[in-house]
């Protein structure tokens, strides 16, 4: 029989831990935290429900040590991860990376590596106007949905959650060397797309 | 010289060289070329500007603001709360 010291430090943990209400409070915040770093709104859906079915069964790991939501996310992000690691192997994302590699080729010459005319970055219009920055985030948004899974997901541990660099290589069994090949190759990708999407 | 020469037009090797710089700290001797480069060429120096706003924008000060992020269906909500429901209360 529990003593009512160990009783009440249980219902403690229930009110720091509250499944019932997880759906409320937090699958809007995953989804979207999802659907920035897969821009997969199926995937996202999944993932979320993934993510509270894994915090069921962990309930008794919560260390009470974060949030909530902080605890969710954590768990969240390595599903990502997971999924970042699978997507980015496999015959489909090798093609897609060789095709993407050849057509920045034609951004520089190759004897010298200057700028080619019609790829050299022109100046972007200016985004004074709150409208024009949702655009342009809307279009930057689709531009890292058209990269090569394996450099979108180097890119968005890298820029958008800051992992360090290691943990990437780790992650995803890269070489450094390929690393920074992949974040290079990625932003004039990116760059690119945004210079002729966005008018 | 030929070193110098090669630095100073290839535009690829500094746009390499701004990203990596924009992520971590470079050698001394990468930092020289680089600056080197920059300071003849103002399509790179634009490219630079182009690369630290696409950097700011995915670090979130647009990306956090919710407005264009679509938010799950309600449907998929309450089909989620009862399988939680039943996770809980034994299936």
């Amino acid at each position: 029989m529990p003593t009512e010291k160990g009783l009440e430090a249980g219902l403690e943990d229930l009110s720091i831990l509250d499944p019932k209400k997880w759906v409320k409070r937090y699958a809007d915040y995953l989804f979207r935290y999802a659907i920035l770093r897969i821009h997969d709104q199926d995937l996202a859906k999944d993932l979320v429900q993934e993510t509270f079915l894994a915090g069921l069964k962990g309930l008794s790991g919560f260390a009470g040590k974060s949030s909530e939501r902080t605890w969710l996310t954590a768990i969240l992000k390595y599903k990502i991860i997971d999924l970042y690691r699978k997507e980015s192997s496999g015959l489909a994302n090798i093609k897609d990376l060789k095709q993407e590699e050849a057509s920045q080729d034609d951004f520089f010459y190759n004897d010298n590596g200057h700028w080619k005319k019609e790829y050299a970055p022109r100046p972007f219009e200016e985004l004074a106007d709150p409208l024009r920055d949702k655009e342009f985030n809307r279009i930057l948004q689709d531009c890292m949905k058209k990269l090569p899974k394996l450099w979108a997901s180097v890119f968005t541990m890298k820029h958008m959650d800051d992992e360090k660099t290691e943990v990437i290589l780790d992650e995803l069994r890269l070489s450094k060397a390929n690393f920074w090949v992949i974040i290079h190759r990625t932003k004039l990708s990116l760059r690119a797309c945004l210079q002729k999407n966005w008018l | 010289m030929n070193a110098l020469k090669k630095i100073t037009y290839n535009c690829r090797r500094a746009t390499f060289l701004i990203e990596k710089k924009s992520l971590t700290t470079i050698s001394i001797k990468e930092q020289f070329e680089l600056k080197l480069h920059l300071a003849g060429c103002s399509v790179c120096q634009l490219f630079q500007q182009q690369s630290l706003l696409i950097n700011r924008m995915v670090k979130g000060h647009f990306f956090k603001k919710e407005a264009d992020l679509p938010n799950l269906d309600s449907n998929f909500k309450q089909s989620l709360e009862k399988r939680i429901e039943a996770e809980l209360y034994g299936k």
